[in-house]
């Protein structure tokens, strides 16, 4: 450490950051020299929790992993047990799902859009956009019952159809959407003072971002061009054109910063709404769950053994859920990657000399999800009274086992 | 100019995570935007429990917040009234049998006001608040009144 550098501890109660996530900045003068983060305050045991309950009990408890991610989670966990199970969806159910997917993240883009300006400063334009945020929100309450956490996947299909009255109100939430898209492009493409503050700000190399396995947004808005949605198309977005977003699109160049994270998420935007217009021309008709009966369905999955990964590109980028059945009432295992967990790390490159007051727009500009992402806690051996230990700790302790197990 | 007895100041409120999922806090968040809009009766939420009035807590409390949780409780100046808002707050939740929480709010600091859902509407929360506004209203009228006495 510098001598004439100071460090800033932020958090885990802190008012830029909604959620409890421990920062630890070494400063010199106004220059970020070393980052630190100290995550698992929003550790709840899921995982641990998962293995005592049933699959179908799983499943609410996958979409209380993260609030607005609760489309995301419980639609890569039913993956996970289908293929384990080996249930196939009946398609209907698939765009069902596809357009709760793609509602969620029109609705988790602009909550983004809004936090991304409040972290500027331009505290009119989050309340604008939040207000516009409300009306997805209605729209997903008509078609599951809730606002947030919908409750409406269930393993091999959906809980709830579209019916044909619902159909011309999905179109026309998305017309307000088209109707204000200029608005919101306008805003945050072509302000200078929104410019000024994000471009060159927060950069993230497309080598950093590979080596980090950066996902989602962040990982496209460095020029990768990486989305599950084209690279294993899976439900229905195989009978889509889904292609993956990256800034150059728009600008005819690359630079990875916060402007071209806000360019990616600003036309994902776009592509959600014309996803669910594809999905609403060609829905067709039949069952939307294989099995409506919920205790034969328990039975099926007690009797079923095997492995089974679900994915799912969530608004924040990849999440991956695995989950072993064996012959029980119980998972065996159940492990839930969101991906926050592969973006954390790119902070640390993201940050290093910044400025002090670049802190917030660069940690929002990945959409940091802690609650999805605080699910591993890693405990160090905590000889007396250090509890981190560094890399050459790490590495003598490397050594000696190495010299140990050597014969 | 004065609503009725109960509106005599304007309520600050600190917002308090405690491991919470996110989606009570962006309930929190849309009851505060135009929508539902709480900051016509000047509520508002301010960036230090040293300045607040109310507390908004969301989420069970984590093993590694359990700490967190009471500092805060000890540094926001009295009369203080505490909200807990979703069901994970108020008795565990979905979370009830995991090891790294140590139970509902009220276990840590004295709770005032519940608001039960998960997560519930912003129009509960508002309601939430305006109870703890009362509440807080008459413990300021009893003091009064003791200090005259």
């Amino acid at each position: 450490m510098n001598k004439e550098s100071y460090s800033i501890p932020i958090g885990p109660v802190h008012p830029s950051l909604k959620e409890p996530m421990t920062f630890n900045f070494e400063i010199y003068g106004e220059r970020i020299e070393k980052v630190n983060l100290a995550p698992g305050d929003n550790h709840r045991g899921i995982e641990f929790m998962g293995r005592q309950r049933n699959p179908i009990q799983i499943i609410y408890l996958a979409e209380r992993i993260c609030g607005i991610c609760s489309a995301s989670h419980p639609f890569a966990f039913c993956r996970a047990v289908e293929n384990a199970a080996g249930i196939e969806v009946p398609e209907r159910a698939q765009y069902i799902r596809v357009i709760i997917a793609e509602l969620e993240r029109i609705h988790s883009h602009i909550l983004w859009a809004g936090v991304a300006a409040h972290e500027l400063g331009f505290d009119s334009v989050l309340y604008l956009s939040w207000r516009a945020r409300e009306k997805v929100l209605d729209l997903l309450e008509d078609l599951t019952g809730n606002r947030i956490n919908y409750g409406i996947f269930m393993i091999g299909g959906v809980r709830r159809d579209i019916s044909e009255e619902q159909i011309p109100r999905i179109r026309e939430t998305l017309e307000y959407y088209k109707d204000i898209y200029g608005k919101i492009e306008d805003i945050f493409l072509n302000d200078p003072t929104i410019a000024l503050r994000t471009k060159n700000v927060g950069v993230l190399t497309k080598e950093d971002a590979l080596r980090l396995c950066a996902v989602g947004p962040t990982t496209r808005a460095s020029g990768i061009n990486k989305d599950i949605r084209q690279d294993q198309p899976y439900s229905a977005y195989a009978d889509l054109e889904v292609k993956a977003i990256t800034p150059d699109v728009l600008t005819g160049e690359v630079n990875g910063d916060v402007y071209d994270r806000i360019i990616v998420r600003l036309l994902e935007l776009v592509q959600s709404i014309q996803i669910i217009e594809q999905c609403l021309d060609n829905m067709p008709s039949g069952e939307i769950v294989v099995e409506k009966k919920l205790v034969k369905l328990l039975n099926q999955l007690k009797k079923a053994k095997g492995e089974g990964i679900g994915r799912h590109e969530a608004p924040r980028g990849e999440v991956i859920h695995y989950v072993k059945l064996n012959e029980s009432e119980l998972p065996e295992v159940w492990k839930a990657r969101a991906p926050t967990y592969n973006n954390l790390m790119t902070w640390v490159p993201m940050l290093i000399g910044q400025q002090i007051a670049d802190i917030p727009i660069v940690i929002a500009s990945i959409d940091p999800c802690i609650a999805c992402m605080d699910r591993v806690t890693i405990l160090n051996k905590a000889n007396g009274q250090k509890d981190t230990l560094t890399k050459k700790d790490l590495h003598e302790l490397s050594v000696q086992k190495t010299r140990r197990i050597a014969p | 100019m004065k609503l009725n007895k109960y509106f005599e100041r304007s309520l600050w409120v600190f917002h308090l995570n405690t491991g919470s999922c996110n989606g009570c806090d962006i309930e929190i968040v849309a009851g505060l935007t135009p929508r539902y809009d709480l900051e016509r009766f000047g509520i508002k939420l301010v960036g230090s429990p040293k300045h607040a009035d109310v507390l908004l807590v969301t989420g069970p409390v984590t093993s590694k917040m359990l700490d967190r949780v009471k500092r805060v409780y000890e540094q926001t100046p009295d009369p203080k009234a505490v909200i807990v808002v979703g069901a994970c707050g108020t008795s565990g939740g979905v979370f009830y049998n995991s090891y790294n929480i140590s139970g509902s709010v009220d276990k840590v600091i004295p709770v005032d006001v519940y608001v039960p859902g998960c997560p519930p509407r912003p129009e509960a929360i508002i309601n939430g608040v305006l109870q703890a506004w009362i509440k807080l209203e008459k413990l300021r009228e009893s003091m009064k009144v003791a200090r005259v006495k």
